[in-house]
């Protein structure tokens, strides 16, 4: 059956696109502009002639984030902070969803353990009490004190513990027949099985720790330690601040410091921490509609 | 299996909990969290509520929440309503994937190609509006037009990732209602009116109930960001009004109050929304 075409039906299309295009457009046109004025130079910048173009093409925003800048160590603390943080949330989340995702008669503490889980994101203590516990506990300016709160991402694992549950039972009680444990089990049938989901939660996973700032600024004292959200939070803020720190602290930034910008080594430092997001988020929409749809609302 | 988390769970965000009590303390850090602080019971909540701009800091954090909420329901549904129109899947995907890179990214680097953007002098916004005779607007710098920069930002990186949702519960509908209606003489807008909006009316009531328990979340990442204290008056929220007073201002006993008080009204909105989700689409967490 097809659906006659009529005049009107053809000119709403072609409005739609071009409406479509133009809202398109304007979700990536700062990203755009961004690049290029990363590139430009510092005049053209300054004076308002940068679009989607460099203008006057350099990369000497970049050398000078290299060469001079906390950039790179606080790079490095991102990466440390996510090569600790995605494995230790997964480990937790299939820890965790695995046994709840059991029914109530077959683990009786069930829905006491679900609660004790669940209440931490009803109730949020707020800043100051979780600001002391850390400080309590000696994490202050450890990377730990960036991955150990959030160490159960609660949500994450209730989309989990949802799958697990949608499981077909006879998987699990064939295993079962053949002499697996609880571990068995999990580790043979539960987890290749839920393998989508789990991806799903991990790419979460990465976004949450890379994206992360604020942790970094309240939990770290010294500027060494910032995460690298964190650190450009201080550079976004304060760019005349971060000109002037930066002029303490090395000797051969005179050669740059009449080429380049607040805005463009800005630019160029936000597009490189960009880069990890623009690397992985295509996967993220196939991911999305099937994992997470599928495993938070229940049929 | 489940000592780890238990044990993380109960010190961070059990510990955390029972140091509400500095709520009701004259809290001195020196003397450490479960230290013997002297109690004051509700002295710093009355002293909260007492001081003269928090009534500006509620209405605020309400007005910019709930215009998010109803901007946030809107424009998700009425692209996904016009993408869907698009038979091409390819082009399809390529919008999808265009619109919703903004939500991947923080709220760091959104704010600061923003400010950029919106620069009353330089930014490129201002420059395209002077070019067509209008007069540069301070979006992040005016009283009156900080709420709606807030509002207009937020939707520009959420909306995409929004409609997603959306885009899934319409190809849930299924196919022969769009071939009945047809026979029965309806033109797309009528098909979109009876069949479309209906088809996914309990996933949009899902989200706005949902949505609820987000009333007093003004957003703290965007706003603390972009704020600044000319606009202090319009754009102040509860969140980033704890953190000044908290970690500015070293007021740990009245910011845990200001705090307990959001998380209290929180709690209360998460719990009728969960219940009102359950009672109309039938919603569980588990």
């Amino acid at each position: 059956m097809t659906i006659r075409t009529s005049l009107s039906r053809k000119i709403f299309l072609v409005c739609n696109t071009v409406f479509l295009l133009v809202v398109a457009f304007a979700c990536i046109a700062p990203f755009i502009n961004l690049l290029a004025v990363s590139f430009s130079d510092k005049v053209a910048v300054e004076a308002g002639e940068v679009t989607f173009f460099p203008v006057g093409f350099t990369t000497v925003s970049y050398e000078f984030i290299m060469n001079t800048s906390k950039f790179v160590v606080s790079l490095l603390v991102s990466l440390q902070r996510a090569a600790i943080g995605v494995p230790l949330n997964l480990l937790l989340i299939i820890l965790t969803a695995y046994p709840l995702s059991k029914s109530t008669a077959d683990f009786r503490a069930r829905s006491i353990f679900s609660w004790f889980f669940v209440v931490t994101i009803l109730f949020n203590a707020g800043l100051i009490p979780t600001y002391m516990v850390v400080k309590t506990t000696g994490l202050i300016d450890s990377i730990w004190s960036l991955v150990l709160p959030g160490a159960l991402p609660v949500f994450s694992m209730l989309v989990v513990m949802n799958y697990m549950r949608s499981l077909p039972k006879e998987l699990l009680e064939a295993a079962y027949v053949d002499g697996a444990g609880h571990v068995q089990t999990l580790i043979r049938v539960v987890l290749p099985v839920s393998l989508p989901t789990i991806a799903t939660v991990a790419l979460f996973s990465v976004v949450e720790h890379w994206n992360s700032w604020f942790d970094g600024m309240i939990y770290m004292n010294r500027i060494e330690n910032y995460p690298l959200q964190t650190y450009l939070q201080t550079v976004v803020v304060n760019p005349q601040e971060f000109m002037r720190n930066n002029t303490d602290l090395s000797g051969n930034l005179s050669k740059y410091l009449s080429m380049v910008s607040a805005r463009t080594t800005g630019a160029a430092q936000m597009f490189l921490a960009m880069i990890p997001i623009l690397c992985i988020y295509p996967y993220l929409q196939k991911y999305f509609t099937t994992g997470l749809v599928m495993g938070s609302v229940k049929e | 299996m489940l000592i780890p988390a238990v044990v993380l769970v109960t010190i961070f965000s059990y510990g955390s909990m029972a140091g509400v009590v500095i709520a009701f303390q004259k809290f001195v850090p020196a003397k450490g969290m479960f230290g013997h602080q002297q109690w004051v019971g509700f002295q710093n909540f009355h002293t909260l509520f007492s001081m003269p701009n928090i009534g500006a800091v509620i209405r605020n954090t309400v007005i910019i929440a709930v215009s998010k909420m109803i901007a946030g329901i809107i424009v998700p549904v009425a692209f996904a309503l016009l993408l869907n129109e698009v038979r091409n899947v390819f082009t399809k995907r390529f919008f999808q994937t265009l619109v919703y890179l903004p939500h991947f990214l923080s709220w760091v680097i959104l704010s600061g190609i923003l400010i950029n953007l919106l620069s009353p002098s330089a930014g490129f916004v201002n420059i395209l509006l002077t070019k067509l005779g209008i007069e540069p607007v301070y979006f992040l710098g005016d009283p009156d037009v900080f709420p709606v920069t807030m509002v207009i930002t937020d939707i520009w990186k959420a909306f995409g990732f929004g409609s997603v949702i959306y885009l899934a519960s319409l190809t849930g509908i299924n196919p022969a209602l769009y071939e009945a209606a047809v026979i029965d003489g309806a033109n797309r807008w009528k098909q979109t009116l009876h069949i479309t909006l209906p088809g996914i009316s309990s996933m949009i009531v899902l989200m706005t109930v949902l949505g609820l328990a987000n009333i007093l979340n003004g957003g703290f990442d965007q706003i603390y960001n972009m704020y600044s204290p000319v606009v202090y008056s319009t754009g102040d929220i509860l969140d980033t009004f704890v953190f000044r007073l908290g970690i500015e201002q070293a007021q740990y006993s009245l910011s845990t109050a200001a705090g307990l008080f959001k998380s209290g009204v929180s709690m209360i909105f998460i719990i009728i929304s969960y219940l009102l989700a359950d009672k109309f689409t039938g919603y569980r967490v588990f």
